[in-house]
């Protein structure tokens, strides 16, 4: 496929056309087609417009108008490139660069904006919502109050609460009328009617949830006596409110205390004294997250031995795997071994294996009581594979290099076989040995083509999360560490750790390391990919 | 060529298509959220093995009520971070199944509304209703009660053993090693080994009238220092009783292997012992001391979203039909673990695995919700795995206790 666009583009661009010859090679590009094309052609489209229309219709439904002019205003590009008779790139790199947008570039934009917010525990929603949320949890049950089954009742749209005391009294109130005595109609023990209202069946109840959520009938004339509401519709209950928020000021009082909680600005109502009521909201914090991420004592020092033991690990990792896997494609190169398709086939397996499979069947093996390493291998021996700080690095070294080995043999034995015979031929003729010709022939034109792959390879290990997280997750675990990282913790299960153990979740920081990791990545990738060019040059 | 360009256009607006039908699928997901809460539809959680269990529980109510209740069967896993991730959205669910350890970290998310259950709050266990409220708010309907207990190979070892040394004794009597087994790991296992712990009078916190009370770390008193002592004679350089290399899978076969007589685990895996042919008996977990040994009680329930817009019909749901005997023995026997509710709970009992465990779970206290609670789980294990490999006991026992009070104070 890519050989044709190649051809495509090479037939189509360098001598420039003129209007006339444009137009007849349209004519030519639409005759050629054919009506089978065309209505192929149609009809895709129109499936996709039919789709995206729905789709409007339904978005526009919700109120979700931004999403909606971007599903429009998408399938009408697609419309206007598919039917015009020139964009010929742009037919080729729609589909591409949508994909792109949706799976790449709002993922990268979204973990973006998260890391200058304070999103995680205690500040995972809106201001209204922590607002409520904390209005709600403030209400407190008086004690040994009664249980009152209540009617719901209601009065030209007004709704009030018929509500049955113990001694057998009916009284009704609204949100503005504390309760007051009425003769009621009773069914039983229960007040089911009374003159005047109309009681509400438990599908109305159910109708209007949001009103009765919001029914507080005050018990007297005295706001510190409570006020009755009813959770289900059927049995209400006196409460008093802990909280009390000024929308005004902005200010939450604790009526028992005393105590004022204002907006400062940090995403939760804070006391003079630094006490916070959560949950809180979600605000965006600047760089506080990317500040934290360097600064934060309690991180700072295992981010130091973290990042360098990331550095380490990928850079072992990839040379590890690079001259084993090349040392085997050239053994396996050799034309004298017999059998080496089988050889081949062997080698290839820890590669068809799912890695984190075999991570996992590896932590295994290598328990120290039980493991069949020290136990059948070793004959009873216990060495500490995975629970010794030093064993566990060598031990994920060691199993990534069984991991990732096969790809390099691949790789070096493809690029092996592309480099001509007679290099090796006219060295050897001018008196080289065999070191010699691989060193100073071999190596560096099989350099050029891996090279890049190499450069992958250290980004991929560098974030390599299956293996750490599968083998050892992380651990032994640094007792001297203020969080809980390892000793084989790479800077992408630290992030992992921060974000989502434990009972507070921090994705704000998260994200902001995930950027720090994908900076420093992308700076390494680019200065050695400058580095392959001027290696390429001297070829 | 002309076929490839063809071949790639058709790629190409299939692709398209594909990308806009993803988009419209979720904007139809949202749509049908959306539908559910306006029309009186409840949209529950549930763990996906539950399912079936509530099923004809959701049925019945929408016959009583014509309140549809829409079941969404989830990865126990998942639920907890998606719930709070979803509900401020808005599109979350009216109720979720959860553990009441979840408590703390949902309510500081502001993700819950808190339950009134009235007067029959008296009817459910007292570790229940504790275990279901948090800053003196009750948050959650509890339907089932969980906790450890000590599965003893009744024909290895016919009698139940009245103390630890009495069990490891009784085993080696019966000509094992190691008689006792329990899920650890190179991380430790707190949960596992708590009630030996309580045995020795050391809690993790002290109580006040509102629960746990995070200011009252009880981690480090004298107690605790002892049961470091101990766990350390027990570890590696002592009777070897305890081993960081048995995980929960090690521990299993060596009690369905015959190797080891007592097996101290929860209900789940009862299941795995009664089909390996194991003729199981429960018993209290033997004590170290003359002092019982109360394990950790987990304490399943309901929880209502803050978001919902149908807390009338989820508080009827789950005050006034949920917590009914018949429903929540119907959720006992998908679970098969103690109902919380105290009527339903006694005849459960019936079945003396049932009472095996129910026996162990009236000592039992409930797990801290609270999220200081988070600081300890980060070096409880670590201290305890290093414990038991040889770390001097005292100086690591206070180590620990000093970082989890620098982490609780960092907050």
């Amino acid at each position: 496929m890519s050989t044709t666009i190649d051809d495509d583009v090479t037939t189509e661009t360098p001598p420039k056309p003129t209007k006339r010859q444009r137009q007849a090679a349209n004519i030519a590009d639409a005759a050629s087609g054919g009506i089978k094309m065309l209505l192929f052609k149609l009809v895709l489209l129109g499936i996709l417009d039919a789709v995206a229309v729905y789709a409007v219709l339904v978005l526009a439904g919700f109120g979700q108008w931004l999403i909606a002019i971007v599903v429009a205003a998408v399938a009408a590009l697609v419309n206007w490139i598919y039917f015009s008779r020139r964009k010929l790139p742009a037919k080729y790199l729609t589909p591409g660069i949508i994909f792109l947008v949706l799976f790449q570039v709002f993922v990268l934009v979204y973990t973006g904006y998260i890391a200058f917010t304070n999103y995680g525990t205690g500040h995972n929603g809106s201001k209204e919502q922590a607002v409520s949320s904390l209005m709600a949890s403030s209400l407190q049950r008086v004690e040994d109050s009664p249980t009152y089954p209540v009617t719901v009742v209601d009065q030209l749209g007004t709704l009030g609460l018929l509500v049955t005391d113990p001694d057998g009294d009916a009284y009704v109130g609204t949100n503005d009328q504390p309760l007051e005595p009425v003769d009621a109609e009773f069914d039983g023990d229960k007040a089911v009617a009374v003159d005047g209202w109309t009681s509400l069946q438990f599908a109305d109840v159910l109708a209007r949830t949001d009103e009765i959520t919001e029914l507080a009938v005050p018990f007297s004339d005295d706001p510190n006596d409570g006020a009755v509401r009813t959770p289900d519709g059927s049995s209400a209950y006196l409460y008093t409110s802990t909280l009390e928020y000024d929308e005004a000021a902005g200010t939450m009082t604790d009526v028992t205390t005393g105590t004022v909680y204002s907006d400062i600005g940090t995403g939760a109502f804070t006391s003079a004294d630094g006490d916070e009521l959560l949950p809180g909201w979600q605000i965006t914090v600047g760089f506080d997250n990317f500040v934290r991420a360097v600064t934060d004592p309690r991180l700072a020092q295992p981010l130091v031995y973290v990042t360098l033991w990331t550095f380490a690990f990928a850079l072992i990792s990839v040379a590890s795997t690079f001259f084993l896997g090349l040392f085997l494609a050239i053994v396996f190169n050799d034309m004298r071994m017999r059998g080496r398709k089988y050889y081949r086939v062997l080698m290839i397996l820890p590669y068809a294996i799912p890695s984190f499979l075999s991570a996992l069947i590896w932590a295994g093996m290598m328990n120290e009581s039980f493991g069949f390493i020290n136990q059948v291998l070793l004959g009873g021996a216990s060495v500490p594979w995975l629970t010794d700080p030093w064993m566990a690095k060598l031990s994920v070294l060691l199993v990534n290099l069984w991991l990732g080995f096969p790809y390099m043999f691949l790789v070096c034995m493809g690029a092996l076989q592309s480099i001509p015979d007679e290099l090796q031929e006219a060295a050897t003729v001018d008196g080289a040995r065999p070191w010699a010709v691989f060193r100073l022939i071999k190596l560096p034109l099989l350099l050029v083509t891996v090279a890049p792959l190499l450069i992958a390879s250290f980004a991929f290990n560098f974030n390599n999360f299956n293996t750490i997280y599968m083998l050892t997750d992380g651990g032994p675990r640094d007792s001297n560490a203020p969080i809980p990282v390892g000793f084989t913790d790479i800077l992408i299960t630290m992030v992992y750790k921060v974000a989502f153990t434990g009972q507070s979740r921090d994705y704000g920081l998260a994200s902001a390391y995930s950027i720090i990791i994908f900076i420093i990545v992308a700076v390494i990738s680019i200065i050695a990919f400058r580095r392959t060019k001027s290696l390429e040059e001297l070829n | 060529m002309r076929v490839n360009k063809k071949s790639l256009l058709a790629a190409g607006a299939v692709a398209v298509i594909a990308t806009l039908g993803l988009a419209s699928c979720s904007a139809g997901d949202s749509g049908s959220d959306g539908e559910a809460s306006s029309s009186g539809t409840l949209t529950v959680w549930v763990d996906a093995e539950r399912v079936d269990a509530l099923k004809g529980a959701a049925e019945a109510y929408t016959e009583k009520t014509g309140v549809e209740v829409e079941l969404v069967g989830k990865d126990n896993a998942d639920i907890k971070d998606d719930f709070i991730q979803q509900v401020p959205t808005g599109k979350g669910p009216d109720i979720t199944m959860g553990a009441h350890d979840w408590l703390g970290e949902l309510s500081t998310n502001g993700v819950v509304a808190p339950i009134e259950l009235g007067d029959s709050a008296g009817d459910y266990l007292p570790v229940a209703i504790d275990a279901s409220t948090y800053e003196g708010t009750t948050y959650m309907l509890p339907y089932a009660v969980e906790n450890i207990a000590v599965l003893r190979n009744a024909d290895l070892v016919p009698e139940a053993a009245t103390s630890f040394d009495d069990m490891i004794a009784k085993g080696q009597a019966a000509g094992l090693a190691h008689p006792f087994v329990v899920e650890q790991g190179a991380e430790g296992n707190p949960y596992h080994l708590y009630p030996f712990q309580t045995a020795f009078g050391a809690p993790v916190f002290g109580t006040n009238d509102q629960g746990y009370d995070s200011t009252d770390l009880q981690l480090g008193n004298a107690g605790g220092e002892q049961f470091a002592a101990w766990l350390s004679a027990q570890g590696k350089n002592g009777t070897g009783n305890f081993n960081t290399d048995i995980d929960g899978d090690i521990a299993k076969q060596a009690f369905l292997d015959g190797t080891a007589a007592f097996w101290l685990t929860g209900p789940w895996n009862v299941g795995a012992a009664i089909d390996g042919g194991i003729n199981v008996a429960i018993d209290t977990v033997p004590s170290p001391t003359g002092e019982a040994a109360a394990p950790f009680a987990g304490v399943k329930g309901f929880f209502i979203s803050s978001e919902s817009k149908n807390k009338v019909a989820a508080n009827d749901f789950l005050v006034n039909y949920l917590g009914t005997e018949d429903v929540q023995l119907e959720l006992f026997k998908a679970g098969n673990i103690l109902p919380a509710l105290s009527a339903a709970a006694e005849t459960a009992s019936s079945d003396p695995i049932i009472e095996g465990f129910a026996a162990v779970g009236a000592e039992a206290v409930p797990m801290p919700a609270i999220p200081a609670m988070g600081s300890v789980w980060q070096y409880w294990g670590i201290a305890e795995a290093d414990i038991i490999n040889g770390a001097d006991p005292t100086a690591t026992w206070q180590k620990l206790t000093s970082d989890v009070q620098a982490a609780i104070d960092a907050k």
